[in-house]
């Protein structure tokens, strides 16, 4: 167990550098590149909309409900809200959804490609297929995950603004005054660097058991289900040690 | 010219290539045949460096950076990316990237390579896929969208749109229907001798190898048990060989007249 977990990380790291070299033409790197922003990126903005809306107009209705107490001040609920949403959900939450989205996509799609040969026929051609396919896809998630963490922070508080205005669980002035209260500039960096590392798990990984796929569709799809669960526990492993380290 | 010396490959335990030695000749098709699981493909992919191997040698013919010989297990990385340029494959499945148009397909291997402009590299590639006649309107479709028969003249084009010494192409049949093979059999025969190149194919049909095996290595469990053109084929007096060539009934009779 611990010696396949140690061969497969070598395996990873051999991959990681064949992946990080020199472009062997830089106009076709800019066309894949270009290529995955948009399958990654761009295409993933739908569902981070639909999801961090939710979230911020649930974590504020659960917020008040379970901050209902004379006690607390009546803006805890929108710095609850601040909060959850710029530590744990716009960047480790979401991270998941995207695991699953993005990662079982690169996984399906270079595990198909070494399965019907298209991996070996660009080795054969002198191409180094891992650079070629595995690059793009980690620089386009990378770059892009801060936006979409922003995007997500400002949709979640959106919702939550959204409860305030639609229903009377709590007030407008509340909700506005809670999530401005002590705001900590640091913690929306946080959520970034955690986030983008995250995205490097995900496209990274995703790459590595699609690219050492043998056999037929089968494993192709056992492959992409492999990439999306260890990817995801990756990724919370990675939220306790950045934690423990940079709060 | 390929020269392999005593080759040996195994898979773990498993010995799969046993002191295999062979000559493959430029500007003819040097044919592996022998039944399946005989070690056609794994001889193939370790010729290519897809595979390591245990002992022997491989011995190549390269003109970059400057002519020589030399044994693949003394090429660096960046002499087998060169040899790489100059060989051009033909998958058994044709590996058509799935993602790009047949006209893409075969401008992929020009746009990563070669120094010529738009134009230029339009040209080229039109001209390959002319050469094997693709007809000019499918041009424009994605792989999935064509015939089987043409993938392959597709996958063929790609493979010597950069104008390969070597050309391997594993089972160049398989899945075609007869007439179709026989189509794809004498292009390759064609290519092979218009712009002489070493060409090997890797087959278990009989009709392909009478039809243009003009060096042809028979395999047996991994072991070379022949080798010789197709004139010879059938007067080789070799059991193991008669054992693989007689399987059909066809050529049975041929024996029956010859005799
Ligand atoms: N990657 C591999 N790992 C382990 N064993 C392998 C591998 N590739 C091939 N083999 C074994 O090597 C032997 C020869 O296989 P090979 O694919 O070369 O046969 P072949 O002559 O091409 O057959 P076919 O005509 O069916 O394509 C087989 O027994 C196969 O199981
Ligand atoms: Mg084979």
């Amino acid at each position: 167990m611990i010696i396949k977990l140690a061969s497969g990380v070598g395996q990873y790291l051999y991959l990681l550098k064949r992946v990080f070299r020199w472009p062997d033409r830089w106009r076709m790197f800019m066309r894949q590149f270009i290529a995955e922003l948009d399958k990654q990126a761009l295409q993933s903005l739908p569902i981070v909309f639909i999801i961090s809306i939710f979230i911020g107009a649930i974590i504020t209705i659960q917020g008040k409900t379970n901050t209902e107490n004379p006690l607390l001040p009546a803006y805890t609920t929108g710095l609850l809200t601040r909060e959850t949403l710029l530590l744990e959900f716009s960047s480790t939450i979401l991270c998941l959804i995207l695991a699953g989205k993005v990662g079982s996509n690169i996984a399906s799609e270079i595990g198909t490609m070494r399965i019907t040969e298209q991996i070996d026929a660009m080795e054969i051609m002198g191409v180094n297929s891992a650079n070629y396919l595995i690059l793009p896809k980690i620089l386009a998630l990378v770059l892009m995950m801060p936006f979409i963490v922003i995007i997500s922070d400002a949709i979640g508080l959106l919702g939550g603004y959204g409860v305030a205005v639609l229903t009377d669980i709590i007030t407008k002035e509340d909700y506005l005054y809670g999530i401005q209260y002590a705001f900590n500039p640091y913690y929306v960096t946080f959520g970034i660097v955690k986030s983008v590392v995250f995205a490097f798990i995900i496209t990274s990984m995703s790459s590595f058991y699609g690219y050492h796929v043998r056999g037929g569709a089968l494993e192709v799809g056992k492959a992409s289900t492999t990439a999306v669960v260890n990817s995801s526990v990756t990724i919370l492993l990675f939220d306790l040690i950045l934690t423990k380290i940079l709060l | 010219m390929i020269q392999v010396i005593d080759l040996v490959k195994k898979f773990d335990q498993t010995v799969v290539l046993r002191h295999v030695s062979a000559d493959f000749h430029d500007g003819k098709v040097n044919m592996i045949i022998g039944h399946s699981g005989s070690g056609k493909t794994v001889l193939m992919k370790t010729m290519i460096g897809l595979h390591t191997f245990e002992e022997g040698k491989i011995i190549y013919d390269l003109t970059y950076p400057h002519p020589t010989r030399k044994d693949v297990n003394d090429m660096n990385e960046n002499e087998i990316q060169m040899l790489h340029r100059e060989v051009g494959m033909l998958f058994q499945g044709s590996a058509l990237f799935d993602s790009m148009t047949v006209l893409e397909n075969v401008l992929f291997p020009l746009e990563m390579f070669s120094q010529m402009s738009k134009e230029e590299r339009t040209e080229r590639a039109m001209f390959c896929l002319r050469r094997v006649n693709m007809p000019e309107h499918a041009l424009s479709l994605m792989p999935a969208k064509i015939s089987g028969g043409m993938q392959k003249r597709v996958a063929i084009a790609r493979a010597i749109v950069l104008q390969p010494k070597y050309l391997f192409c594993d089972e160049p049949n398989s899945g075609l229907d007869p007439k179709t093979s026989l189509v794809i059999d004498q292009l390759i025969h064609e290519i092979t001798e218009e712009y002489q190149i070493c060409t090997i194919v890797n087959s278990h049909d009989m009709n392909s190898i009478m039809e243009i095996g003009d060096n042809i290595i028979f395999l047996k469990n991994g072991e070379k048990k022949w080798q010789g053109s197709n004139k010879e084929i059938f007067h080789a007096d070799n059991e193991d060989l008669d054992d693989f060539v007689f399987a059909s009934n066809l050529f049975k009779k041929v024996k029956a007249t010859n005799q």
